[in-house]
């Protein structure tokens, strides 16, 4: 028995900027569980495990390598095209599968919301930690090429911006988390939204460095592509590990502006949805 | 303590039927575009609730597709180590009160306060994943109840041994029986640590034996001076586990009073037709002597399936007598649920408590209503089958119906003022007791 108990006022919520950090707090060891709880489901379920994770990427790299690069001979930056296209992939994999995750999360958890309650923003980010598995699994994959390409003879070092790396992660991870409850709150109201989570994902993807360098994009098109908060992490990424691209500090800065705009209106707008989702079921 | 742990304050929930919450963005944008063209809304209305209509304002009416309330307006407040029972038919609401209290959905007016750490039970296993081993089910099933890691940590040992899987404990759950899923799902559920225990139907797990333990760690939890909340269909486990209880009804509050009072007021005014059964003159079991055309269980003179364990209880033989001078008599032999007789009675006169003037006489032709009186506190909560004869000079028989009708004898908490656990026997009559003292 606790000696002051916490008292809980239900009603319903008028405010628009109600958010329960507090509540969120107290389950965190349910989004540890839970992040657990993905890793094994995922690991055991299919044939070749994690292996999957590695595979898929290096798959994905040698085809871009062979269209982009070979046949349609887009430059990479004086790069090799594979560790070029590896690195952007990368990055951008723990995007758009965090992306998708959230975006579904409603539905696919429709069943637990139904029955118990805890915070819902448990669920979309344990879903950004449980993602960072396979981002550490392809970091490796891409060390992996790194090295044989620096043996190889390429200008390649490693490099201490490396390390800022990590925060380039957080970026992403709240990006993701930002339109994925942006999309998460809207498919739970349209559910038909649901069909372009993937189109989405594949635009999107076009619409980032990732089988072209930035520095190839016409001047005149520039900003198009530089108003897709992507296209700062990817370059900055390819930066931080191949030393090419980049963005300027001002063009970066603009990125996480949006990032923190998307992700407190994806907030605001996913708790203001979860709270009588359950009766649209 | 006097500040009440729950309270509920004019709580209401509205739910919307028909178009509701726009399942396709085609028909949102349709909607917007008739609401800015002031074109009729197109309202598909589903009645399928079964629940009150509620009319809108004239201006809602038009816009607005029609709505029901779950709930309306229900206010009550609960005492700490106070247990309440909630008792409805379906769809009477029982279920949204406890969604709203559990903070799955949110009420549309009105507030509940509630002090302390709340856990609901409104599923067994929610949250189990078939590839986790029962040991990582645990942890998760726990957390997702609310359950700190530390806790279930705390708690585990007790719960792998009362879930009875303690072999299992580290397979994947999808090798499990489903009883075994469910006896370890309940197990962590009923460990959960928390000042108000918001339980739904889930005590209706597992075999019977596992049941009654089920029931038993409830009444564990109760005595242990937990707020609970309690939703059964099973009568007699809430009468053995709440003194207080409330009745909903269409999303009402219709009594609020000590659980035998509100079982009674629900039972009498469900009309129930189970416990009759006729015969046309054509089909009507029987010869050309007499036929048996009805047969009926009776509680307070209402026909019934449920009748009260404090009440007497009424059996009525409907029979046309075809011939002049049939010497006729009515037996009636009563059977548990296993098979069992439980007695047999006929209108002799050596073995009635009556003596009834049409016993022994020649009937003329027509029409006759034979009723025997089963007194009150003589049979136990249980279910019995009537086997209805009618028979002609006591020995030959001339109609005979096994399991005519059917009925359930609730337990009120009327007999278990001292001992609240399960009585065996196919009947619990009451008897004198006497003390001598010797010495």
């Amino acid at each position: 028995m606790q000696s002051t108990p916490k008292t809980t006022l239900i009603e319903t919520k008028q405010s628009w900027f109600y958010f329960d950090i507090q509540g969120i707090w107290e389950y965190r060891d349910l989004i540890l569980l839970l992040v657990k709880r993905d890793f094994i489901a995922r690991y055991k379920q299919t044939v070749l495990g994690p292996l999957w994770f590695i595979i898929q990427p290096i798959l994905m790299t040698f085809l871009f390598s062979f269209i982009f690069a070979r046949v349609a001979k887009i430059p990479t930056d004086g790069i090799p095209s594979n560790l070029f296209y590896l690195c952007s992939l990368m990055i951008w994999n723990y995007f758009s599968q965090s992306f998708s995750n959230i975006a579904g999360s409603f539905i696919a958890n429709a069943h637990i919301y139904q029955k118990v309650y805890f915070p819902r923003l448990i669920i979309p980010i344990s879903l950004t930690l449980s993602n960072t598995f396979t981002l550490l699994l392809q970091l490796a994959t891409f060390f992996a090429f790194f090295f044989y390409y620096q043996y190889a003879g390429a200008a390649l070092s490693f490099h201490k911006s490396m390390l800022y790396f990590p925060l380039v992660y957080l970026h992403t991870l709240a990006l993701a988390l930002g339109v994925g409850l942006w999309m998460s709150a809207l498919t739970a109201k349209y559910r038909d939204l649901s069909h372009l989570t993937q189109f989405i994902m594949q635009l999107w993807m076009y619409a980032t460095p990732i089988i072209f360098p930035l520095s190839e994009v016409p001047a005149s098109y520039k900003w198009i592509i530089l108003l897709n908060p992507m296209s700062a992490i990817v370059e900055t990424t390819k930066y931080l590990f191949l030393s090419a691209g980049g963005v300027t500090p001002l063009q970066y800065s603009g990125s996480l502006i949006l990032t923190v705009f998307l992700l407190t209106t994806g907030v605001l707008l996913y708790q203001r949805v979860e709270r009588t989702f359950v009766d649209t079921l | 303590m006097n500040t009440p742990v729950i309270e509920v304050n004019e709580l209401s929930k509205r739910y919307q039927l028909g178009s509701i919450g726009h399942q396709s963005l085609r028909d949102s944008l349709e909607s917007y575009w008739r609401k800015i063209f002031n074109k009729a809304p197109i309202t598909n209305y589903e009645d399928n609730t079964g629940g009150r209509w509620e009319a809108e304002g004239p201006r809602a009416k038009s816009t607005l597709p029609k709505s029901i309330w779950a709930l309306n307006k229900v206010s009550f407040s609960l005492q700490a180590g106070e247990t309440l029972g909630i008792i409805g038919r379906n769809g009477a609401g029982k279920s949204t009160l406890l969604k709203v209290l559990s903070r799955i959905t949110e009420p549309t007016n009105g507030s509940a306060r509630v002090q302390g750490r709340v856990a609901s039970l409104l599923e067994v296993g929610t949250g189990f994943h078939p590839e986790l081993t029962g040991r990582e089910n645990i942890f998760l099933n726990g957390a997702i109840l609310g359950m700190k890691r530390s806790e279930i940590k705390k708690k585990f040992d007790e719960i792998v041994h009362f879930s009875e899987v303690e072999a299992f404990i580290d397979t994947p759950v999808k090798r499990y029986s489903s009883g075994m899923t469910v006896r370890l799902a309940f197990a962590v559920a009923a460990h959960l640590d928390s000042d108000i225990l918001i339980v739904d139907e889930v005590l209706a797990v597992g075999d019977s034996t596992y049941q009654k333990k089920c029931v038993d760690k409830m009444k564990q939890t109760v005595r242990e001076g937990r707020t609970v909340l309690f939703v059964s269909h099973q009568l007699a486990t809430l009468s053995n586990l709440c003194t207080r209880s409330i009745l909903l009804d269409h999303g009402n509050l219709i009594q609020d009073g000590p659980t035998q009072d509100v079982i009674s007021n629900y039972l009498s005014n469900e009309a129930l037709s189970g416990g009759q059964r006729t015969w046309d003159a054509s089909d009507a079991p029987g010869t050309k002597t007499a036929r048996l055309r009805s047969v009926q269980v009776l509680s307070n003179g209402q026909t019934t399936d449920q009748a009260k364990i404090d009440t007497p209880i009424d059996i009525e033989l409907g029979f046309d007598c075809l011939q002049n001078g049939a010497k006729l008599s009515c037996c009636v032999r009563l059977f548990d649920k296993l098979g069992n007789i439980a007695f047999t009675t006929m209108n002799l006169a050596s073995v009635s408590a009556s003596q009834d003037p049409m016993i022994g006489q020649a009937y003329a032709k027509g029409h006759y209503t034979a009723r025997c009186t089963i007194p009150a506190n003589f049979l136990n909560d249980d279910y019995y089958a009537v086997h209805a004869l009618l028979v002609q000079d006591v020995t030959q028989i001339l109609a005979s119906e096994e399991d005519a009708v059917s009925f359930t004898v609730i337990d009120t908490g009327a007999m278990r003022q001292e001992y609240g656990g399960a009585w065996p026997g196919v009947i619990r009559p009451k008897f004198s007791w006497t003390i001598e003292r010797h010495n």
